[in-house]
């Protein structure tokens, strides 16, 4: 029974998900509004951990297997993609690359010199 | 073959599983990383589909069952995050500031290199969202007229190349703490990236999550803008 009222609990926030994605007029997906409205209700002491935390760590470990189809699917966008396969190659390496170490190196920057400040002062 | 993946709806689900799992045997026999499982079992299921020429959206009448976990699995990503919080909280700053970097650098980047190579409007559109969850992705894409079915193919090649390169693009560029390689991986590669960050570690997971997000809101109003440049 453990099993079946953690992933009752899970659906039933996609679904709320899903009515909120279907009611408000933003380009937000479902699975985005019940990522929220899970955190809510974990943080506000609603829902305890232990109430999906098996059945919810299980989903995010088998997670990329649920990509597959989605990969997979590229062989029938491979029609679409032939004739402008270089640049869109080129622009999806190049920026995907840039993207994380941009994004990883800034936020490392800032954390080092925040941290490095906050001893600074403590020294003071 | 067709056939057979016609009449048996769960074929497309083993073929995926077994391709998976050849991908973790590999990955662990040989520990290199462009044996990513998730990229060895794409490849391999196309293979044996184009081999047994079964089509995809037979192939899909199957699989689509895995495609389905995904919205409460995106959802469970809450779990980290809210176990990571206290952590967060404490780096908001720059988390958001990595975050929205992340978001110019991938429209900046797609912006110059479409100019440089002479892409249409249309064209340049349709990259705009390349590195965001494919719900919002599509979203973005149609609003701006792009080339829908191009948006997600390349959201997803960019998502497994995300995967794959995480791990030797954060030693490269010596990123070591786990928050920034978070940052990083969710907003370069979203949620096929994450999955890869949730391997590495529980506050990589937990930010990268977050980072999907917010990546995800921050580029639907960056690309808007950023279509009236070309």
């Amino acid at each position: 029974m453990k099993v079946l009222k953690q992933f009752f609990i899970i659906l039933s926030i996609s679904c709320v998900g899903e009515i909120l994605n279907m009611f408000l007029p933003l380009p937000i997906p479902a699975s985005i509004y019940g990522m929220v409205l899970l955190f809510v209700l974990l943080y506000t002491g609603i829902l305890k951990l232990e109430d999906i935390k098996d059945t919810g760590m299980f989903l995010i470990e088998i997670m990329p297997v649920m990509f597959i189809p989605a990969g997979v699917g590229l062989m029938s966008s491979w029609g679409v993609l032939k004739p402008v396969l270089i640049p869109v190659s080129i622009i999806t390496i190049v920026s995907t690359i840039l993207v994380m170490a941009a994004g990883g190196k800034v936020t490392q920057f800032i954390i080092k010199h925040s941290n490095s400040t906050e001893e600074d002062s403590k020294i003071e | 073959m067709n056939d057979f993946f016609s009449t048996s709806i769960y074929a497309g689900v083993v073929i995926s599983l077994l391709a998976y799992m050849l991908g973790l045997y590999l990955k662990k026999k040989f520990s290199l990383a462009i044996l990513n499982p998730l990229l060895v079992s794409v490849v391999v299921t196309i293979l044996v589909l184009v081999a047994g020429k079964v089509d995809y959206d037979i192939y899909y009448e199957g699989a689509k069952y895995l495609s389905w976990f995904l919205t409460p699995a995106t959802v469970c990503l809450a779990i980290p995050l809210y176990e990571q919080f206290a952590l967060l909280k404490k780096n908001l700053k720059a988390v958001l500031i990595g975050i929205t970097t992340g978001v110019l650098t991938s429209l900046l980047t797609v912006l110059s290199l479409s100019l440089l190579m002479g892409l249409t409007h249309k064209e340049y559109v349709t990259l705009l969202p390349k590195s965001i969850t494919t719900a919002i992705g599509m979203g973005v894409s149609e609003e701006l007229g792009g080339y829908v079915t191009i948006t997600v193919a390349v959201i997803v090649i960019t998502g497994v190349l995300g995967n794959l390169l995480a791990e030797p693009i954060c030693k490269l560029f010596r990123i070591t703490n786990p928050i920034a390689k978070g940052v990083g991986i969710g907003s370069s590669s979203h949620a096929i990236g994450t999955a890869k960050a949730m391997e590495m570690g529980e506050i990589e997971g937990a930010i990268s999550s977050l980072s999907i997000a917010v990546a995800g809101i921050l580029t639907v109003i960056g690309a808007t803008v950023f279509s009236n440049l070309l």
